[in-house]
């Protein structure tokens, strides 16, 4: 029977083509957008954590107390200390200390007058170590735009914009002027070796990024510094391990009577980012609703239209002995053929330029004028995830379910003898 | 005549709600068939045959009195049990032919046997054998649009002949025929009633019609006014 029905489909375009492309569109979006709002998170997620948050981040509870800017005078201590622990006992992870400043930086010229000056944030990490981790993680071989990378202690690069903006020179030497760790005034030089864009723009306003060793030493900030930061060697933030190393680690070590002592936070724990996916996640979960609401209505008269158009058939089958519940019993399978064939079709249709938006991205920075807080490519890109396969799909063959279930009651309420008057006809 | 009849029916009404009461389509029919009679419904316009036929044909549902197919009460019966008695004992044969355009003469008369859940070898021989009868075996693969009248209310006797069913209901089948093609499907019934003791119930205006039926019944504002054998 159903090769008869599905005969039927094949045959009457009326009955299978309008549903079939109202399927295949509404999943077509569907996925299309889950794989753009995935992607637009995942890059997100992605640039915080390279940036900011880490996977998991250490720093002092006093520290992370604070939401935005972390005094340099709460930093972390016995930094080298708390890495070996880490290393030893977490070795799925990399550990890496960073430390996040501000201050003035200037430029005097020949005579040892200022020239240029101007605020800068500061990100001090791991630059001149053979493992080159911090340089990938902050992909910083891409994102130079002149000079070259430090090779050697004393030498910053400075976000490109900043650059141009006080027309520096490469090899120039720069004065940064900050607060030390005890509060002191304290006073730096560097040599200013490349400049790079961020691909920020929070950052790329005006920002240096030094050795960590450098730092220490300017500041004053002996075996200290902002923060230590966890990244998955596997490149991927894992939620449930993140949530347990953290809560392994500040079992042994947070103590809350000493604000120096160490808290480590996830990064969903961290900002307000954890609220941010979770909107993200209920955005996601409305457009779905929204479409299956609007296909199922579509589809409602679709299958109403078509119904009106089978009666003929209907009665006929009625007359041969098919009962109601058996005649719409046969609607609903033949709209689960229509909304698997139209939700297969439209996840292939969505997949091509979703993956063509992974690869590619489009440049967003026009659009955005300021960002605070969490931290976005200028690249937005979509991602083909294993959940796009039926984000779609299966909304796709429900909604045609549903309207094929209220249309096919419409018929199925129809009294037989009436069904027969059409037949007299 | 004689035995148990294949339908009877006693002390019939049915009545349709109207404004200011109730309409009598069909009031006081005592009637009773026997296995392969050749009968017929004659009468004017509205006298209530289509309703008497549909009645017979578990379609709709009497006010009063009772019609028994094979002894079995049909106001008894769930939709279910309905659907069941016009799957497995009764066929119609409309004014229209009423094919389901979409799909070819073949697979129109083999849908009775898919529903039925008969196995793909009996049912390609069913078929085949009855279109045979209907002479429609050089048709197999056409649509019904691709068919004359006369072809298309055969392919549709077909499809009620195929299942050998006890009763054949024909509303009026020749409404849409000429002469010959009249002649053509009432000499196709005719032998099926006598080959396989098929009974037939008609509703006709046809003279044509009549002129082959054995009995014959006449109605007027529903009721029987005539019962009459003929051709006998
Ligand atoms: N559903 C209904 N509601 C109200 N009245 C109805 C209904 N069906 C039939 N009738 C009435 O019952 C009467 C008998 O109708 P029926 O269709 O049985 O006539 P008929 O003998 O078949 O006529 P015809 O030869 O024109 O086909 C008519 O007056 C018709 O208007
Ligand atoms: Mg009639």
């Amino acid at each position: 029977m159903i090769f008869f029905l599905t005969k039927g489909l094949l045959r009457d375009k009326y009955r299978s083509l309008f549903p079939l492309i109202v399927v295949t569109a509404g999943v077509a979006l569907i996925v299309l957008l889950q794989a753009w709002i995935d992607g637009a998170t995942g890059n997100m997620i992605e640039n915080t954590a390279r940036f900011k948050t880490g996977h998991v981040r250490v720093t002092t509870q006093a520290s992370a107390k604070q939401s935005r800017h972390i005094p340099i005078d709460l930093s972390l201590t016995e930094v080298e200390h708390w890495l070996s622990i880490l290393r030893d006992r977490h070795s799925s992870l990399y550990w890496k200390a960073r430390t996040r400043f501000g201050g003035i930086l200037d430029f005097p010229d020949e005579k040892g007058e200022t020239s240029a000056q101007g605020p800068v944030v500061g990100l001090a990490v791991d630059l001149l170590s053979s493992d080159g981790m911090e340089r990938n993680n902050l992909n910083l071989k891409n994102a130079l735009i002149d000079g070259r990378l430090p090779r050697n202690p004393g030498e910053i690069l400075v976000s490109d914009l900043f650059f141009k903006k006080l027309n520096l020179r490469l090899g120039q030497s720069a004065t940064l002027i900050s607060t030390d760790m005890e509060g002191g005034m304290a006073v730096h030089n560097f040599t200013v070796v490349g400049s790079i864009n961020f691909g920020i723009q929070a950052l790329d306003r005006g920002a240096i990024l030094t050795d960590l060793t450098d730092v220490q030493q300017a500041l004053n900030m002996i075996d200290a510094s902002s923060e230590i930061l966890g990244y998955f060697k596997g490149g991927f933030y894992q939620k449930d391990d993140a949530l347990h190393i953290a809560k392994t680690f500040n079992l042994q070590f947070q103590n809350f009577e000493d604000l120096f002592s160490p808290v480590m936070k996830t990064m969903r724990e961290q900002d307000e980012l954890g609220k941010m996916y979770d909107l993200y996640e209920s955005m996601t979960f409305l457009v779905i609703a929204a479409f299956v609401f609007i296909m199922a209505i579509v589809l409602w008269n679709t299958g109403l239209m078509s119904g009106m158009r089978r009666y003929g058939e209907l009665g006929v089958r009625m007359a041969l002995g098919e009962s109601q519940g058996r005649i719409y019993r046969s609607l609903l399978a033949e709209s689960l053929i229509i909304g698997v064939a139209g939700s297969f079709l439209g996840t292939l249709l969505a997949l091509i330029p979703a993956y063509y938006l992974q690869v590619y991205g489009i440049d967003v920075s026009q659009m955005i004028q300021s960002n605070q807080g969490v931290l976005l490519s200028n690249v937005m890109r979509a991602q083909v995830t294993p959940l796009s396969f039926f984000i779609g799909f299966i909304p796709g063959v429900f909604a045609t379910f549903l309207g094929a279930l209220i249309s096919g009651f419409g018929i199925y309420k129809r009294q037989t003898a009436e069904l027969f008057k059409e037949l007299e006809t | 005549m004689s035995g148990e009849p294949i339908i009877s029916i006693h002390h019939l009404n049915k009545k349709f709600p109207m404004a200011g009461g109730n309409f009598y389509a069909l009031s006081q029919i005592n009637l009773s068939f026997q296995t392969a009679e050749f009968a017929g419904l004659v009468g004017p316009s509205g006298s209530g045959k289509t309703t008497l036929l549909n009645l017979i044909g578990t379609l709709d549902r009497a006010s009063e009195g009772e019609i028994k197919i094979l002894g079995k009460e049909l106001g008894q019966l769930s939709t279910k049990e309905a659907a069941e008695m016009r799957m497995k004992v009764l066929g119609f044969i409309f004014q229209t032919h009423n094919l389901l355009p979409i799909y070819t003469v073949y697979e129109n008369v083999e849908l009775p046997l898919l529903l039925l859940k008969w196995q793909a070898s009996d049912r390609h021989k069913a078929v085949m054998k009855t279109l045979d009868w209907v002479g429609l075996t050089d048709k197999v693969k056409s649509r019904p649009p691709q068919l004359s009248g006369g072809q298309c209310q055969r392919a549709a006797i077909a499809r009620v002949m195929v299942k050998g069913p006890g009763i054949v209901l024909a509303d009026e089948p020749t409404a849409n025929l000429d002469a010959e093609n009249s002649h053509s499907v009432l000499q196709t019934m005719k032998r099926l009633n006598q080959e396989l003791k098929t009974t037939f119930l008609f509703s006709t205006h046809d003279e044509k019609v009549i002129r082959y039926l054995d009995r014959k019944i006449t109605l007027e504002d529903g009721k029987i006014i005539e019962d009459e054998i003929q051709n006998k």
